[in-house]
C-alpha cells in the first residue's frame, strides 16, 4: 500500500532475504536458518497430510454403503490405523510448532535464530527418517492395531509391522522433543532487550506450554514403544496378561503421553487464534495475563487426566471418579481462553479477512469439541458412548476443527511474511467457507451416529445409519476440496502473487517490524522493545506513523 | 561455528574481543553459556521421564510379585554391582576435578582427569559385561531358553514363579542395558572432550562443553544410584 506513494528506493530489485540469499539443494538441506527449516517442515508435513487424507478418503468411501464392499475388514483396520498414525505423529504434532513456531518464535521475541540451530536441523532429519520408515511400513503392509498400539493384541497377536511403525514413531518423537527443548531455551534466553515475559505474544506462551508437554510427555511414550517392541520381539510378558504382565499398565503409560499430546496439537492453535483475533479486531487481547497463564495450566492439567481414556478398561471406580473430576478441570482454562477471545471481539473494529474467518471457525468448532469433551469426561455418558462415533466426532472437532483451522488461519496470516507475496484474498475467504461447511457436514452427523450407537472402527454398519454416513462422506469430499484450494493458491501466489509489504495487516508483533520476507538474521539490528504486546489502540491512534525500523 | 571467523576478520578490534566459539546468533558469551546449560538441564528432564516410565513399571511389578522379584534379585551379583557403584562415584569425582582443572588452567590435570573418567567408564562397562555373561550362562536372559528355579527368600520350599521372575529379568536387562547405552554415549562425549582439551580449546572463560558433558555424566551416574538398590538390594537384609 505505502509502496505506491513513496519514491521507490531501488524497488524493482528484490531485497536480499532468507529465500534468495543462497540457492541450490545444498543450501536448503544443510541450512541452520530456522526459517528455511520451517519451510522444509512445511513441505514434509503437507506431504504426510495428503497421505493421511488419502486414508481418510478411503475410510469414508468404504462407509458410504452399509455393506463392506470396497475393502475387506483387515484392510479397513489398516486404513484407520495408518490414518491415525500419520495424521497424529507426522502431521498434527509437528504442524504448528515445527512450521509456524519454528519460523515465528525467534522473530516474535527479537532473536536471530533459535538457541540451537543445528539441533533444529537435526530435528527435521529425525522427522524425515521416521517418515521414511513409516512410509516403508505402509507400503509393505502397514499396521492394524489402531494408532493406540493396545497390548496384548499388538505384542502377541497381530502379525503386522508393529516394530517398524513403533521405531518410526520413536524417532519422530525425538524430533518433537528437541523442537520443544529448543523453544524453551530460546524463549528463556534469547529474548530481545525489553521483551519481558509480560510482553510476550500469546503465541509464544502457547508454544512454551506446548514445549513443556513435548519435553516431559514424549519420552514416556518413547520408552513405552521400546517395551512393546522388546516384548513383541522376545515374547516377554511385561504387558501380556497370559505371562503375568498388565495390559492396563501399557494403557496408563501410553495415555500419559497421548492425552497431553492432544494439547500439543491444540495449544499452538490457540496461540495463533489469540494473535489473529487481536489483530483483526484492532484491540489488545482481553485479559492478557489470564490467557497466558491458561496455556500453562492446560499443559499442567493435561498431565493429570489421562485415565479418562480408560473408564471402561477396568480401572477402579474411585480412580475413574478422580480422573473424571480432574478432566473437568481442563475446561476451566479452555473456557478462560474462549471467553477472553469473545470479550476481545466486543467493540472491536472487526475485519473479515481470511485468517479471521478461520479464527471464527476455530472459536465455534473448538467450543463444540470442548463441550462434547465434557460429556465424555462425565462417567455415565462416557460409558454409554465409549468407542462410538461420538468420540470420533468429538476429537475431530478438536483436532481438525480446532488445531487444523488454527493452522490454516496462521498460514494465511503469516504467508505474506513467509513468502513475501500476498495470497488472493477472495479465494482464501471462499476456501475458509468451504472448509467450515465441509467440516461440519463431515463430523456433525458422526455425533448423532455415535449417540444412536454406531461403534467406531467397523467397516460395516446397519442400513439405518446410511443417510448420516452418506452426509459425512459428502462432507469429507467438500472438506478435501477446501484443503486443496489453499495449497493451490499459496503455490500460485509464490510466482504470481503481488509482493507483500512488510506489515500487510498493520499488526503489532515484532515479526512485522522487519522486512518481508526477512533476512537471514531476521533484524538489521537487535530490536529493543518498549511497548506492550498487542498495542493496537496505540498503533491505530497514530496511523501515519510508519512502523519504526526496529532498534 | 564455521562462518564466525570469516565475519570476525574485517574489524580488528572486534576480532580481538570475539571468542571464536561464540556462535553468530548469540549476543554474548554469557547468553551462549546459559543457553547451553539450560538446554542440557531440559534434556536431562526428558531423560528422567524416559527412565521414569521404566521405574514406574518396575515398581508396580515389584509390588505385585514381591517374592518372585526378591528371588530373582538374589540371583544377581551384588558384589559386582557394589563395585560398579563405587567406580561410578569415583568417575563423577574425576569429572568435577576435570572442570576445576579447566577453570584453573591446569591442562595436564584436565587431560588426566578426562582420561581417568573414561577409564572408570570402561571399567563399569566391563564389569557389567561380566555380569551379563553370568546371567547368560545361568539361562536367566528372558526369551526362549529362559529358566529359573529358585526358592523365594524366607519361604523354604516355595519356588518363584518363573514367568514373574522373567518380568524381573526383562526389566533388569532393559533398565541396565539402557543405562549402559547411556554410558557408551557418555564415553563418546568424553572422548570428544578429551580431544578438545588436547587441542587446548578450554580456558577458564570458556569450558561450557565440559560443564554440559559433566552434567550428562552425573545424570547417568545418578540413574545407576537408583538402579542399584532397586534391582540388587530388594531382599539382602536377611
Amino acid at each position: 500500500m505505502a509502496t505506491a506513494t513513496v519514491p521507490p528506493p531501488a524497488q524493482p530489485i528484490e531485497r536480499e532475504n532468507y529465500l534468495n540469499k543462497h540457492y541450490g539443494v545444498g543450501s536448503w538441506l544443510l541450512t541452520t536458518d530456522h526459517k528455511r527449516i520451517s519451510l522444509l517442515y512445511l513441505m514434509s508435513i503437507t506431504f504426510f497430510f495428503f497421505i493421511g487424507g488419502f486414508f481418510a478418503l478411503l475410510i469414508r468411501l468404504e462407509l458410504l454403503t452399509p455393506a463392506g464392499d470396497l475393502v475387506q475388514a483387515d484392510t479397513y483396520n489398516k486404513l484407520f490405523t495408518m490414518h491415525g498414525m500419520v495424521m497424529i505423529f507426522f502431521f498434527l504434532i509437528p504442524s504448528i510448532p515445527a512450521v509456524l513456531g519454528n519460523f515465528l518464535v525467534p522473530m516474535m521475541i527479537g532473536a536471530k535464530d533459535l538457541a540451537f540451530p543445528r539441533i533444529n536441523l537435526l530435528s527435521w532429519y529425525l522427522y524425515i527418517i521416521g517418515g521414511i520408515l513409516m512410509l516403508h511400513c505402509m507400503l509393505t503392509g502397514g499396521v492394524d492395531t489402531g494408532w493406540t498400539f493396545y497390548t496384548p493384541f499388538s505384542t502377541a497377536f497381530t502379525n503386522t509391522k508393529i516394530v517398524e511403525a513403533g521405531l518410526a514413531i520413536f524417532i519422530t518423537g525425538f524430533s518433537s522433543i528437541v523442537t520443544g527443548l529448543n523453544f524453551v531455551v530460546t524463549i528463556h534466553r534469547m529474548r530481545a532487550p525489553g521483551m519481558t515475559w509480560s510482553r510476550l505474544p500469546l503465541f509464544i506462551w502457547a508454544h512454551y506450554a506446548t514445549s513443556i508437554i513435548q519435553i516431559l510427555g514424549t519420552p514416556v511414550v518413547a520408552i513405552t514403544i521400546v517395551l512393546v517392541a522388546v516384548e513383541r520381539t522376545l515374547h516377554l510378558g511385561i504387558f501380556d496378561p497370559k505371562l503375568g504382565g498388565d495390559p492396563l499398565l501399557f494403557q496408563h503409560l501410553f495415555w500419559f503421553y497421548s492425552h497431553p499430546a492432544v494439547y500439543i496439537m491444540i495449544l499452538p492453535s490457540m496461540g495463533i487464534v489469540s494473535e489473529i483475533i487481536a489483530c483483526f479486531s484492532r484491540k489488545r487481547i482481553f485479559g492478557y495475563t489470564f490467557v497466558a497463564i491458561s496455556s500453562i495450566s492446560i499443559a499442567v492439567f493435561g498431565f493429570l487426566v489421562w485415565a479418562h481414556h480408560m473408564f471402561v478398561a477396568g480401572i477402579s471406580v474411585y480412580a475413574a471418579l478422580m480422573f473424571s473430576l480432574l478432566s473437568y478441570s481442563v475446561a476451566v482454562p479452555s473456557a478462560v481462553k474462549v471467553f477472553n477471545w469473545t470479550a476481545t471481539l466486543y467493540k472491536g473494529s472487526i475485519r473479515y479477512d481470511a485468517p479471521m474467518l478461520y479464527a471464527f471457525g476455530f472459536l465455534g468448532l473448538f467450543t463444540i469439541g470442548g463441550l462434547t469433551g465434557l460429556f465424555l469426561a462425565c462417567l455415565g455418558i462416557d460409558v454409554h458412548v465409549t468407542d462410538t462415533y461420538f468420540v470420533v466426532a468429538h476429537f475431530h472437532y478438536i483436532m481438525v476443527g480446532g488445531a487444523l483451522m488454527g493452522y490454516l488461519g496462521g498460514m494465511h496470516f503469516w504467508w505474506p511474511k513467509i513468502s513475501g507475496k500476498l495470497y488472493p484474498e477472495g479465494w482464501a475467504r471462499l476456501a475458509a467457507l468451504i472448509v467450515f461447511i465441509g467440516f461440519n457436514l463431515t463430523f456433525f452427523p458422526q455425533f448423532i451416529l455415535g449417540y444412536v450407537g454406531m461403534p467406531r472402527r467397523y467397516y460395516q454398519y446397519p442400513p439405518e445409519f446410511q443417510v448420516l454416513n452418506v452426509l459425512s462422506t459428502a462432507g469429507a469430499t467438500v472438506l478435501g476440496i477446501g484443503y486443496l484450494l489453499p495449497m493451490v493458491y499459496f503455490l500460485w501466489s509464490m510466482r504470481y502473487g503481488k509482493p507483500a509489504p512488510d506489515n500487510p495487516w498493520n499488526a503489532a508483533g515484532l515479526e512485522w517490524k522487519t522486512q518481508s520476507p526477512p533476512t537471514t538474521y531476521n533484524f538489521e539490528e537487535e530490536p529493543v522493545v518498549t511497548w506492550e504486546a498487542y498495542n493496537y489502540e496505540e498503533l491505530d491512534a497514530h496511523p501515519d506513523e510508519e512502523a519504526p525500523s526496529v532498534g | 561455528m564455521s562462518d564466525s571467523p570469516a565475519t570476525a576478520v574485517p574489524s580488528q578490534a572486534h576480532a580481538e574481543a570475539h571468542n571464536p566459539a561464540l556462535l553468530h546468533h548469540f549476543a554474548t558469551e554469557e547468553q551462549q553459556r546459559d543457553s547451553a546449560s539450560l538446554g542440557m538441564w531440559i534434556f536431562l528432564a526428558t531423560e528422567v521421564m524416559f527412565f521414569g516410565g521404566l521405574f514406574c513399571a518396575y515398581l508396580i511389578y515389584r509390588g505385585w510379585y514381591f517374592g518372585d522379584f526378591a528371588a530373582a534379585s538374589s540371583s544377581i551379583n551384588v558384589r559386582m554391582g557394589a563395585i560398579n557403584t563405587a567406580v561410578l562415584i569415583c568417575s563423577s569425582l574425576t569429572v568435577v576435578l576435570a572442570i576445576w582443572a579447566a577453570q584453573t588452567s591446569q591442562r595436564g590435570l584436565l587431560l588426566a582427569m578426562l582420561a581417568l573418567t573414561m577409564v572408570f567408564g570402561c571399567a563399569f562397562l566391563g564389569i557389567k559385561g561380566i555380569e551379563y555373561k553370568d546371567k547368560f550362562d545361568e539361562h536367566h536372559v528372558p526369551g526362549a531358553s529362559f529358566s529359573f528355579h529358585e526358592e523365594i527368600p524366607g519361604h523354604p520350599g516355595q519356588y518363584a514363579n518363573p514367568q514373574h521372575a522373567q518380568i524381573f529379568f526383562a526389566l533388569y536387562f532393559i533398565m541396565t542395558g539402557l543405562h549402559a547405552l547411556h554410558m557408551i554415549i557418555g564415553l563418546g562425549i568424553f572422548a570428544w572432550l578429551l580431544w578438545m582439551a588436547w587441542k587446548s580449546r578450554f580456558t577458564p572463560e570458556y569450558h561450557t562443553p565440559l560443564e554440559i558433558g559433566g552434567l550428562y555424566w552425573h545424570f547417568v551416574d545418578i540413574v545407576w544410584i537408583y538402579l542399584f538398590p532397586l534391582l540388587y538390594l530388594i531382599d539382602r537384609h536377611r
